[in-house]
């Protein structure tokens, strides 16, 4: 399981190219969406400023997250394959696309706050739903990618599939961080939390269990 | 040799909820007036499509275990079946918001939970028919939807109750007791529901079979 998280991290760091390419893209579409608005640093309305963040963030992971099966060759398949058991393959996966989409949200954060202004007011709350939301992403994703490889590999299904199962975890998030930037009461947000991480563990549990069969033949 | 009580029951129980649900004394409410008997035509179609989509995962889970294309069958026509509750169940629910809410789409928590479940289920026989081997087909198919059926649940019955709703049993209204779900609404609502999911248990039993026959074509031609 660590060979292979070490196999991702590595393969990651000596073609950086396909990394810089997602920051670059989360960096050009917050800059889009700065300019399309045409507004000053900090003038956007709250419930704007977390929509448009969550939106961002998803496309970023869609297409940084979304390739870890799809690069895979047909032939690296099979070698895994013989060499060790499919929960040992899929926690790797999964390990190295949660810190993936972890650095994802947290660097997008950082240039979208610096760009259209920073709203938000509870910064543990914050964090803890970007955590949370990045586990949940990547979790669906691993497997939605896992499922897509096996297809004719088309990034439109890729989309299809995963925008629908996404969208749970999507709208718990919203709605968590825009209690994190108007700073409501800790105790009104923890339920939320809750429910947030629960879902969470029904994904990487299905995932878990799903998984074998899709990577059997 | 198929027994067919269960259908005789099936379409009694709609015609009688057709008739009753018109025709019967149904309380008086506020806002809703008399169009409460569309809870008759538009409540079962959600419990007939949760209750078929149950079925179809449980056949997913049996097709993976056993390998046994038959309970694959099964799964996918459930889930046709279940569209075309879904999609019933909210043109009712559109019809039946014009008029008590004020507008067929409101933005309720439940609703856009339903069209998303909608496009879960599309994605599903999107994907389905974008892989030509038969076996590969149902192997994927079936894992997608166990899948979507566990990120279904969480959409359909936790994210809403969270959140304001104009449905009743939401955000802290008491459920259907503020219809005063009296004797007279639930002599009519209980058969309802159990009717329209025999017709739809029924329906789907037909497109199995016809899927059936259809494979034996392709098996001699």
């Amino acid at each position: 399981m660590i060979s292979i998280f070490e196999k991702e991290v590595k393969l990651e760091w000596r073609n950086k190219t396909a990394f810089n390419g997602i920051l670059l893209y989360l960096v050009s579409t917050i800059f889009i969406c700065y300019l399309s608005f045409n507004l000053k640093t900090g003038q956007m309305e709250i419930t704007t400023w977390n929509a448009l963040f969550w939106i961002i963030i998803v496309f970023a992971n869609i297409n940084g997250v979304a390739k870890s099966f799809l690069q895979e060759g047909e032939g690296r398949m099979l070698y895994y394959y013989t060499l060790c058991k499919p929960q040992v393959i899929l926690s790797g996966k999964l390990i190295f696309n949660v810190l993936l989409s972890v650095l994802i949200a947290l660097i997008g954060f950082a240039v979208y706050a610096l760009i259209l202004g920073n709203p938000v007011s509870n910064y543990i709350y914050f964090l803890l739903t970007i955590l949370f939301a990045s586990i949940g992403f990547s979790g669906v994703l691993t497997l939605v990618s896992g499922i897509v490889s096996k297809a004719n590999n088309s990034t439109a299904l890729m989309a299809v599939l995963s925008f629908p199962i996404l969208l749970p975890i999507l709208l718990m998030s919203v709605r968590l961080s825009k209690n994190a930037i108007d700073g409501i009461e800790i105790g009104l947000m923890n339920d939320k939390l809750f429910t947030l991480i629960s879902v969470d563990a029904i994904v990487i549990t299905t995932a878990f269990i799903l998984f074998p069969f899709i990577w059997r033949n | 040799m198929r027994k067919t009580w269960w259908k005789i029951i099936g379409v009694a129980l709609v015609f009688y909820t057709l008739i009753a649900g018109m025709l019967m004394d149904a309380p008086r409410l506020a806002i809703l007036n008399e169009t409460i008997r569309a809870m008759h035509f538009h409540v079962p179609m959600w419990f007939g499509m949760v209750i078929m989509l149950t079925a179809s995962a449980v056949f997913s889970i049996r097709y993976l275990r056993t390998g046994n294309q038959k309970f694959d069958t099964y799964a996918i026509e459930l889930v046709n079946t279940s569209i075309l509750f879904g999609i019933l169940g909210l043109t009712t629910g559109m019809i039946w918001a014009n008029y008590t809410w004020g507008a067929p789409w409101s933005g309720d928590p439940k609703q856009n939970a339903s069209a998303i479940g909608m496009l879960i289920y599309f994605a599903y026989i999107l994907l389905r028919n974008s892989i030509t081997d038969p076996q590969q087909k149902a192997k994927i198919g079936a894992v997608y939807n166990i899948f979507a059926y566990a990120t279904l649940i969480p959409l359909l019955f936790i994210l809403p109750r969270l959140t304001d709703s104009l449905h009743p049993g939401n955000g802290g209204n008491p459920g259907f007791n503020a219809y005063e779900l009296d004797g007279r609404l639930r002599m009519v609502f209980y058969p309802a529901v159990i009717g329209w999911t025999l017709l739809g248990v029924w329906l789907t039993e037909l497109r199995i079979r016809l899927s059936f026959i259809k494979s034996k074509i392709d098996e001699e031609d």
